[in-house]
Parts: C-alpha cells; sequence; structure tokens
C-alpha cells in the first residue's frame, strides 16, 4: 500500500484500487523482469546454429508447427509476462527490418541481461550499466564494420550469395537440401532484383506451399503459379502466346453503388430488360475479345451464362483471382488492371508465353501457372514437402534466406560467422574496458562477456565443449590476429570461417547487437511494475 | 524457482506448458510409436480392420466404418499428441499424393522413430542421428530406383504389371478373395482413361444388394437419376444438350429490379411474358434439335411439357459433376446460352442408347456407346453399406496407384522385397561410414525391415525365421524373392506376379524420413493454453 500523509498527519492514497493492483518496485523488479526475459532466450538458445534444435509449438486451437525460427517461436509461444513480451517484439523488429538472426538477436540479449544481473548483485546502479552497454556497442558495432569485408555478389555465378543462403538455411530442417533451395533462393532474387538502385522488392516473389512429394521437389518457377483453376470444366487447359485480359469487374450484370429501384410495371418492360440482360454478357465478352485477348483473368465471379458464352468464344477464363496475384500477374505480363469493360484495350492486354492448368496428386487439385512472361519481374518459389509442417517451415527457411540475399545486394559487405565475428568483437570491447576509468568499466566488460556468449552457445548445440572451444579459438584470434576463427560446428576440421564460407551479412550483425542493447537498456530501466491484480 | 533459490516469474500464460530435453522428446516418441503401433496390425495382405466410432453428442452409435485404410483411420482418430498429429498428417500427404501406403508411411516413420529412440538412449546426439538417417535415405532410395523396372506402356508386359499391381494393393483388403476380378476391373478403368489422371470420370455407385462379385464395371456411363415422367424410357442413337441453366424460372438478374403492377390486367400480362421467355428459350434449345436434354438445375412442369412435347427426354436437376462426367462421355459441351444452334454439330454429345436400367431396386439412366469413351462407372454391390464403404476406399487406393503407375510406369517387386532390398542397401552403406552416424544408418534399416517384419507378423508367421531366409536369398542374389503370405514361405515374386508401384514406394520412404526427422529434431514443446470453447 501506498499511503502518504499529509500536513495534518491525515492519510491520503495516492493510487487509487491499490489493492486490486500487483506493484513490484526496486531491485525486485529488476530482477523479476530480467528473469523473465532470460526464461525466453534460454528457450531459444537450444536453437541457434546448425545444430539448433526445432520447437514443436501447439496452438491453442491444437494444431502444431515445428519450427527454428526465432520469431515463429516467440510470437506462438503466447507469452504474457510484460518483460518478456518485449523480447517477442526485438525477435519480430529483426524479423521486420532484416528478416534472419531472429533467434541470435534473443540469445544475446538474454546474455546481455544474465550479465546485468550480476553487475545489480555487485550493487551497481543500472543506469550505469546500461550506459556502460550503450558504450561498449558503440565499439563493437565500430569494430564489426572496420572487420567487415565487401564481397563481390557477381563472381563465380554468384557464389557467395549461395553461401550466404546456405548459411542461413543451414540450422533449418531443409538443411539436406540447403545448397539447391539456396540456388533456387539467389536466381529468385535476381531475377525480380533491381541490380542499379540495390533493392529488391520481395513482393515479387512468391512463395506458394504444396504438400506432397519431397523438399527436393522444390522449384522456381519463372513465372506466376496461381492456385485456380480455369472457370468452365471444358475451356483449353493450355494458351500459348497468351494475351492475358486482367479485369477487376465481374462478369455480371453491372452493380451501381447507388441504391436505385428499377420498376417494372408492364410486360413490355419486363421483356425489353430480359433482351437488355442478354445483351450486357454478349457485349462483355465481345469487348474481351474484340480487344485481341486469348485469356481472361478476373478478380470477381462469373455469371453462368456469361461463363458459357466465354466458352463458346473460346475464350478460356479465371475467376476469383485474389488481389495480390491480379497485381503480380500485372507486373510480370505488363498487363494494365481493367477495372471496366468499356477501357479494354489492345495495349492494355499483358502477354506471356504460355498459361497452363497443372494437376498434382491424385485428389485433383490443380493450379495455374503463368510462364515466360513479357518481363519476368515475378517468379514463384513451389515448395513441396513431405507434410504440412515441414511445408511451413521450409516456406520461413526460404524467407530467411531470401532476406539475406535481398541484404546483400542492398549492401554487400560481410562479416563471418561460427560467432567468429561476436568473438573479435568481445576482444575489442574488451581491449576498450581497460580504458575506460570510471564505473561502466565493468558493464563494459560484462558486455564483451555476453558476446562471447555466442559461440559459447553454439558450441554448446553442436556438443562440443563451449569453455575449451570458446577459449581456444579467442586465444587464436588473439595470437594470430585472425578475426575469422569461430566454432567448427560441422566438425569440418578448421576453425578459420572463411575457408568454412560461412558468411553472414553486417547489417543483420550489426542490428542483432544494436537492437539487442536496446532492449536490454529499456528493461534495465523499468523499476516499478505496476499490473492488474489478476493479469 | 531456480536452482539458485529466485522465484522464477510466470511467463507464459495461464495452463500453458513448456516441455524441455528429454521430456520433450520423450513425450513426442511415445506419440509417434503409439500411434504407429495402432495402424501396424492393419498391414500387409493379412492385417486387420479396424472399426472407427464417432463420439460426441448427437451422433448415434449407428454410424460405424469398418476398414482397412490406414488414412481412414489416421484421420478419424482424435488425438492430443502433438507428433503423432506429424504422422497423421503425414498419411493423409499420403492419401492425396498417391493414394495407398497410407498405413506403411506412418508405420515406417514409427519405427525409424523407435529406433531412433534407442540411439538417444545411447547418447548419440539426434543431430547425428539426423545426419546418418540422410545419408540411409538417399542410399535407400537411388537402390529403390535401381531396382525399378520399366515397360513401354502400350505393351502387354505394362499391363500385367498394372493388374499385379492392382491385385497387390486389393490384397490386403476386404475384398481380396476377389481381387483378380477387382483388379481386371480396375485396369480396365484406369485404361479407359487413356494416360489422364482425372479420377473423376472414374464414377462409383455403391448400391447394397447382392454380393461382391454382382460388383461390375460399365463401360457406358450411369447416371443415378431418373428420367422424367411422360418421356420416353430408351432413346437410340440419342444427341444429348447439356445445360447448365434455370429452367424453373429466370430471374432478373439485373440488380435491383421489382416488379410492381397497378392491376389484375398487368399481373397477368407479366405471367404471360414470364412464360412467353421461358418459352422462348425452350425454342431455342429446341432449335439445336436434341433428342435428350439434361439440365444442372431444376426444371419447372412448364418447359418440362414442353420439351416432352416435341419429344425430348428430360433429365433434370443433375448434380454437377454427374453433370460434367455426362459432358465428358458424350462429348457434349455444357452450355449456359443457347443462340449457337449452328454449331449444334459441336456441342451436342452423341452416344448410341440411352435407357433406364434397374439395378437393386434403384432405378438408373444409363448411356452407352458414348462418343468420347473415357468416363467409366464401376457399380459396387455388397451386403452392407459398411462393406460397400470398405469396397468404396480399396478401390479407389487401387485406382490411385494404377494411375500414379501410369504416368511413372516404373514398378517393383512387393512382398517386402524393395524393404529388404533398401535395408540391405543401408546396411552396406554403414560399414563404410565413419562416425556415429553409422549407428543411425543401421538403424533406417532396421526400420525398413521392420515392415515385412510386421506384415509377416500380422499373417501369424515366424517373423524371425522368414526374415532371415528371406535375407539370405536375397544374398545368394535371388533379387526377386519376396514373402509369399499365402503360404508363410520365403517365394519368386516374378511367379506369384506381386508387383508394386514404385511412386507409392517411394512417397512413402521420402515422407517417413522426413516426419521422423522434424520429430527427431524437436527438443522442446510449447504448449498454448487451449482455448476455452463456449458451451452450447
Amino acid at each position: 500500500m501506498s499511503l502518504a500523509f499529509d500536513d495534518y498527519g491525515r492519510p491520503y492514497i495516492i493510487l487509487r484500487e491499490q489493492g486490486s493492483k500487483k506493484r513490484m518496485k526496486g531491485l525486485e523488479a529488476y530482477k523479476s523482469n530480467i528473469l523473465a526475459a532470460k526464461a525466453i532466450a534460454n528457450t531459444l538458445s537450444s536453437s541457434l546454429g546448425p545444430k539448433g534444435m526445432d520447437k514443436m509449438l501447439v496452438s491453442p486451437d491444437g494444431d502444431v508447427s515445428v519450427t527454428n525460427d526465432g520469431a515463429t517461436i516467440v510470437e506462438k509461444m503466447e507469452i504474457q509476462h510484460p518483460t518478456a513480451k518485449l523480447l517477442v517484439e526485438l525477435s519480430q523488429s529483426q524479423d521486420a527490418e532484416i528478416g534472419d538472426g531472429t533467434t541470435g538477436v534473443v540469445v544475446l540479449a538474454g546474455k546481455l541481461l544474465e550479465q546485468a544481473l550480476t553487475l545489480l548483485d555487485k550493487g551497481i546502479h543500472p543506469l550505469k550499466i546500461s550506459d556502460g552497454f550503450d558504450r561498449a556497442c558503440d565499439v563493437a558495432i565500430k569494430h564489426l564494420e572496420n572487420i567487415s569485408e565487401e564481397i563481390d555478389i557477381q563472381a563465380n555465378e554468384h557464389e557467395a550469395l549461395i553461401q550466404a543462403a546456405c548459411t542461413a538455411l543451414g540450422s533449418k530442417v531443409v538443411s539436406k537440401r540447403k545448397r539447391e533451395l539456396g540456388k533456387i533462393a539467389v536466381t529468385a532474387v535476381l531475377d525480380v532484383a533491381d541490380l542499379g538502385r540495390k533493392d529488391v522488392n520481395l513482393d515479387l516473389i512468391k512463395i506458394q506451399t504444396k504438400t506432397g512429394g519431397s523438399v527436393e521437389d522444390t522449384r522456381l518457377i519463372s513465372g506466376i503459379l496461381i492456385d485456380k483453376d480455369m472457370s468452365h470444366p471444358q475451356m483449353v487447359k493450355e494458351v500459348n502466346d497468351a494475351k492475358i485480359c486482367l479485369l477487376t469487374c465481374p462478369f455480371e450484370p453491372p452493380k451501381p453503388k447507388t441504391k436505385h429501384n428499377i420498376n417494372i410495371s408492364s410486360a413490355e418492360d419486363y421483356k425489353k430488360l430480359y433482351l437488355q440482360e442478354q445483351q450486357y454478357f454478349v457485349d462483355m465478352v465481345k469487348l474481351v475479345k474484340d480487344s485481341g485477348a486469348n485469356i481472361a483473368l478476373c478478380q470477381w465471379g462469373f455469371d453462368d451464362e456469361a461463363n458459357h458464352l466465354l466458352l463458346q468464344n473460346n475464350l478460356p477464363a479465371v475467376r476469383w483471382v485474389s488481389g495480390t496475384d491480379v497485381e503480380l500477374i500485372a507486373m510480370a505480363t505488363g498487363a494494365r488492371i481493367i477495372p471496366r469493360f468499356q477501357e479494354i484495350t489492345p495495349e492494355k492486354l499483358g502477354k506471356a508465353g504460355s498459361v497452363k492448368e497443372v494437376q498434382f496428386g491424385t485428389s485433383n487439385e490443380r493450379m495455374l501457372v503463368i510462364e515466360n512472361c513479357q518481363c519476368t519481374k515475378a517468379v514463384t518459389i513451389l515448395i513441396r514437402g513431405g507434410s504440412q509442417m515441414i511445408v511451413d517451415e521450409a516456406k520461413r527457411s526460404i524467407h530467411d534466406a531470401i532476406c539475406v540475399i535481398r541484404n546483400l545486394i542492398k549492401d554487400n559487405r560481410i562479416v563471418y560467422g561460427g560467432g567468429s565475428a561476436e568473438l573479435a568483437c568481445a576482444i575489442q570491447v574488451l581491449q576498450y574496458a581497460d580504458e575506460v576509468s570510471s564505473v561502466e568499466q565493468y558493464a563494459i566488460r560484462s558486455f564483451a562477456d555476453a558476446l562471447e556468449g555466442i559461440p559459447s552457445c553454439l558450441a554448446d548445440n553442436c556438443g562440443l565443449n563451449p569453455i575449451t572451444s570458446v577459449a581456444q579459438a579467442k586465444a587464436r584470434q588473439l595470437q594470430e590476429n585472425n578475426h575469422r576463427i569461430g566454432i567448427d560446428c560441422m566438425e569440418l576440421g578448421t576453425t578459420d570461417m572463411k575457408e568454412q564460407r560461412i558468411y553472414e551479412t553486417l547489417s543483420s550483425k550489426k542490428q542483432q547487437i544494436q537492437l539487442a542493447t536496446q532492449v536490454v537498456k529499456m528493461i534495465l530501466k523499468i523499476d516499478d511494475v505496476i499490473a492488474p491484480d489478476d493479469y | 524457482m531456480d536452482i539458485v533459490g529466485n522465484v522464477l516469474p510466470q511467463v507464459l500464460k495461464d495452463e500453458a506448458t513448456e516441455d524441455k530435453g528429454e521430456m520433450a522428446r520423450l513425450q513426442s516418441f511415445v506419440g509417434a510409436i503409439a500411434v504407429a503401433d495402432l495402424v501396424k496390425t492393419t498391414l500387409g495382405p493379412k492385417g486387420m480392420d479396424k472399426i472407427l466410432k464417432p463420439t460426441g453428442p448427437g451422433q448415434e452409435m449407428s454410424h460405424i466404418t469398418v476398414t482397412n485404410d490406414g488414412a481412414t483411420i489416421l484421420k478419424s482418430m482424435y488425438v492430443e499428441n502433438p507428433a503423432a498429429k506429424i504422422l497423421i498428417e503425414i498419411s493423409k500427404t499420403q492419401d492425396e499424393e498417391v493414394g495407398d501406403g497410407t498405413t506403411t508411411v506412418a508405420v515406417l516413420a514409427g519405427e525409424l522413430l523407435r529406433e531412433g529412440e534407442k540411439l538417444i538412449q545411447k547418447r548419440i546426439h539426434p543431430q547425428h542421428v539426423i545426419a546418418g538417417w540422410r545419408i540411409a535415405r538417399d542410399i535407400a532410395l537411388k537402390r529403390l530406383r535401381d531396382i525399378s523396372t520399366e515397360n513401354d506402356i502400350n505393351s502387354q508386359e505394362f499391363h500385367d504389371d498394372l493388374v499385379k499391381i492392382a491385385r497387390t494393393t486389393l490384397s490386403s483388403k476386404l475384398i481380396t478373395s476377389d481381387r483378380d476380378y477387382f483388379a481386371d476391373l480396375c485396369v480396365n478403368a484406369v485404361l479407359r482413361l487413356k494416360g489422364s489422371s482425372n479420377l473423376d470420370y472414374i464414377q462409383i455407385i455403391k448400391l447394397p444388394g447382392g454380393t461382391i462379385r454382382d460388383s461390375y464395371l460399365d463401360d457406358g456411363f450411369i447416371l443415378k437419376k431418373q428420367i422424367t415422367i411422360g418421356c420416353k424410357r430408351r432413346i437410340e442413337n440419342a444427341k444429348i444438350l447439356v445445360a447448365n441453366t434455370a429452367m424453373d424460372y429466370d430471374k432478373i438478374k439485373i440488380y435491383g429490379t421489382k416488379v410492381k403492377v397497378n392491376s389484375m390486367d398487368k399481373v397477368a400480362e407479366i405471367e404471360a411474358a414470364e412464360k412467353e421467355k421461358m418459352k422462348h428459350k425452350v425454342d431455342k434449345i429446341l432449335k439445336y434439335q436434341p433428342t435428350v436434354f439434361v439440365n444442372r438445375q431444376l426444371i419447372y412442369n412448364y418447359p418440362e411439357q414442353l420439351l416432352a412435347d416435341a419429344g425430348i427426354t428430360v433429365i433434370e436437376h443433375a448434380d454437377f459433376e454427374g453433370m460434367e462426367r455426362v459432358a465428358a462421355a458424350t462429348g457434349a459441351e455444357i452450355l449456359s446460352t443457347f443462340d449457337a444452334p449452328e454449331r449444334s454439330e459441336q456441342i451436342l454429345g452423341h452416344c448410341d442408347l440411352i435407357e433406364e436400367i434397374m439395378i437393386g431396386e434403384e432405378k438408373m439412366i444409363k448411356f452407352s456407346g458414348c462418343k468420347k469413351n473415357e468416363a467409366c462407372t464401376i457399380v459396387l454391390r455388397g451386403a452392407s453399406t459398411h462393406i460397400l464403404d470398405e469396397v468404396d476406399r480399396s478401390i479407389h487406393d487401387a485406382l490411385c496407384v494404377l494411375i500414379t503407375t501410369v504416368k511413372n510406369r516404373r514398378v517393383v517387386w512387393g512382398g517386402g522385397n524393395s524393404e529388404m532390398q533398401m535395408a540391405a542397401a543401408c546396411e552396406e552403406e554403414a560399414k563404410k561410414v565413419q562416425g556415429k552416424q553409422a549407428f543411425a544408418i543401421e538403424a533406417f534399416a532396421k526400420a525398413l525391415r521392420q515392415i515385412p517384419t510386421i506384415i509377416c507378423d500380422n499373417g501369424g508367421y515366424d517373423s524371425a525365421e522368414l526374415i532371415q531366409n528371406f535375407k539370405v536369398e536375397l544374398q545368394k542374389g535371388n533379387i526377386t524373392y519376396g514373402l509369399n503370405m499365402t503360404d508363410g514361405t520365403i517365394g519368386n515374386m516374378s511367379e506369384l506376379g506381386v508387383k508394386e508401384c514404385l511412386r507409392v514406394k517411394e512417397q512413402a520412404l521420402l515422407a517417413a524420413s522426413e516426419a521422423a526427422e522434424l520429430i527427431m529434431r524437436v527438443d522442446n514443446i510449447v504448449k498454448c493454453a487451449p482455448r476455452k470453447r463456449e458451451r452450447a
């Protein structure tokens, strides 16, 4: 109860409904927050690295998903603790900004908090810790930039990009096929990349999933795959040299938005109306046909009569194409999206080499493939796999790989993985710590320890002795002045990450360290948690 | 509280649980193995069936299902264990992708995990187990493809292969005693499709009554509908118009239209106009000069009468699939507008004879001598609906396998031959591999060998003895040998004619190993708090 007394010694209540609120203050609040956040980091830490394990998540409705992706795990865990939620957001913002390294960022934050806890026990003020971390973070970032290397993404058939994609895919269930999937991801990104502007619009890469087959059957379609079939079962299943008419108006009598009534009061009107109705359909189909189109894709539905007229005029058509697909097709085929039948002109048609219906499995599911589009600006990755869970996980993994490649195209600087970059930064930060004369020194030193936690966690997950392997790597980095020494997770016999070709993007690493530090600083500033009691 | 004594704050929601490490692994192994054990008694020609009984209020106990089909059993089961759900999922995918081997895939995944569990107990890291499995899977797949053979699609050998495959598939089902009969039936049905893989064109009609033996394949096409009263019951040389159009009354499709009249005369006028409109439509239809008119939608008495007067046989309310099949069989176009009578030649479907037939108690319409001979009908007879349902599922499995075979064309020997060969290949490889992975490769071989073992056990034979002898035969170079489940011996599969489709085996191997890997990689299970359901 926070009671205070006024000048006359009468008590008054500062916080209303005090009894029904839960409140934690001071050191107790710090510790509770840190422990909650650490619990999340602990859960994720076993997923880090190429030998990291997966998590099985059961949703409130009993659906199962199995994943290795940090952002997905924390999102589906239904975390309720307020501070732990901060870590969820941390992982998600890394996902939104970079797309990869979502596990690493949470693990790093966990390690930082662990260090903070010991510092708090020593009696160092949270703000001092926070300041120290801040300064250490700056040093680490600067050092990261120093040790980063520019790579030539064009060289050797984009070998560097493929390697980076493989690093991202290495920790996933699809790692067996990482090279093939990496290549698919690289080709997909390069197909849609704007190399001049150094940017990639990821919307142009459509990832379509279909259970059945195995992960090996995943393939890249230089075109668009839509999960739809022809509107009439007897329409031709394949159109070559397609001229596509992309419509966003239904093949139905017009439906004005203004409310109106047509009153029919005589038999003549009735007949006239009927004729007009028939005319609508004929006109619509005629307009499409006259423009020279040989296939119509429509965002809306068709009336039975219109559908048949389309068939009769030998004009294959697809209905209920989703809005995003319509946009994608427009970009790929150079078609203009036509909102009204009257506005169909030959110039507005899109062109594609072929449009055909393909069938999968025994359950008679069909999809449409639009290939060899006029401007091959959009591609589809069709993911196959033994079950829904594998397909879903493969989709997340490929998304990660695509993000990594995009980041490399944006900024072609890399650092080496396997914990080597973190170790190099830790060494640098440690040196810097000795130059600082104030209390922050301890915090800075702890920051270095936390950075070392990443390689140690990697080694742990790979079944290596974390303490010896990190100590060895660190010693070698110092002796040989080689910042590429890391943990040999795959047991390939070398600890030089350049030889193992484990590439990570500089932007991702930078972002990881910065975001983790920020969140930790934020948690360290909380000294009072007030929550409703039933929370 | 953690080890140091700090009170841990509650991070997850109430009722949410988190299991880590050994606990998580134990849970998923137990779940997956339980599911595999449940279906494994249905494996093989001597496998047993299961009765599935629905639960929950409202449903009577009366509707039970008796089945041997793995996918059907697993689909209807309610399980909570997440790993078990993964197994059910792969069984479903197998069903969708190739249609058969749904039990095998779940059993194989279960056996892999059973072996995997032993390795974990030996303190081999799951990632090493997975690494070994991956090597083994590739070796097994390579061997499987190597031992498969291919025949030309039009050759007699290929036809024989198909019959053998169908027999093998059907041998584990209820209709095993009549499998030769049904194998021929299925093969003929599939060959009519001429390489197309659209199962829709094979219609299965189930009619209780008679015995299973009375089932037959009708090369015509049977529509489970009746010819409208007052029409001819038998039409020779029929010209068929297939339509999907409103024949009750033509709704005005223009939005916001209302009919508002102010006198009785006007009502009569409108009514007349409406009638005239329908008459108009009928007239347009008549211009096509059909002798039979099939419509998906309802036909009201007035147009029906008009059509009947013109001597046209009317079939109304054919469902969508039925209509598509009629169209496919007779080569008709499905019409919704009737303004191009000049194209009548292309539009109308044709068949030699349409007649109303009686099967058991039911009247049906049979189209025989169709223009395009793709569609056909399998009429299933049997003593009860339960038997019919099971026969339907069995036939469905066989048809799926046959279609897959027609597409893929590669076949392997059955009777556990392919599994044993794959296991042998894995064992050879295990001798060459350095490191702990070798154990996992051996485990993979063991799991593969479990499939013929279970088949033996289900038949009540001495599996240990048989499998060892089997191994020896293969070692001797008799690579076509396999289990002879009628005698409980090892026999030459080429003499017994037991063949299986490569694609089915391939898919089972891939899906099972992927699923086992997926479950093996898990070290943490987080269950969210179950959503509260409002009780009605």
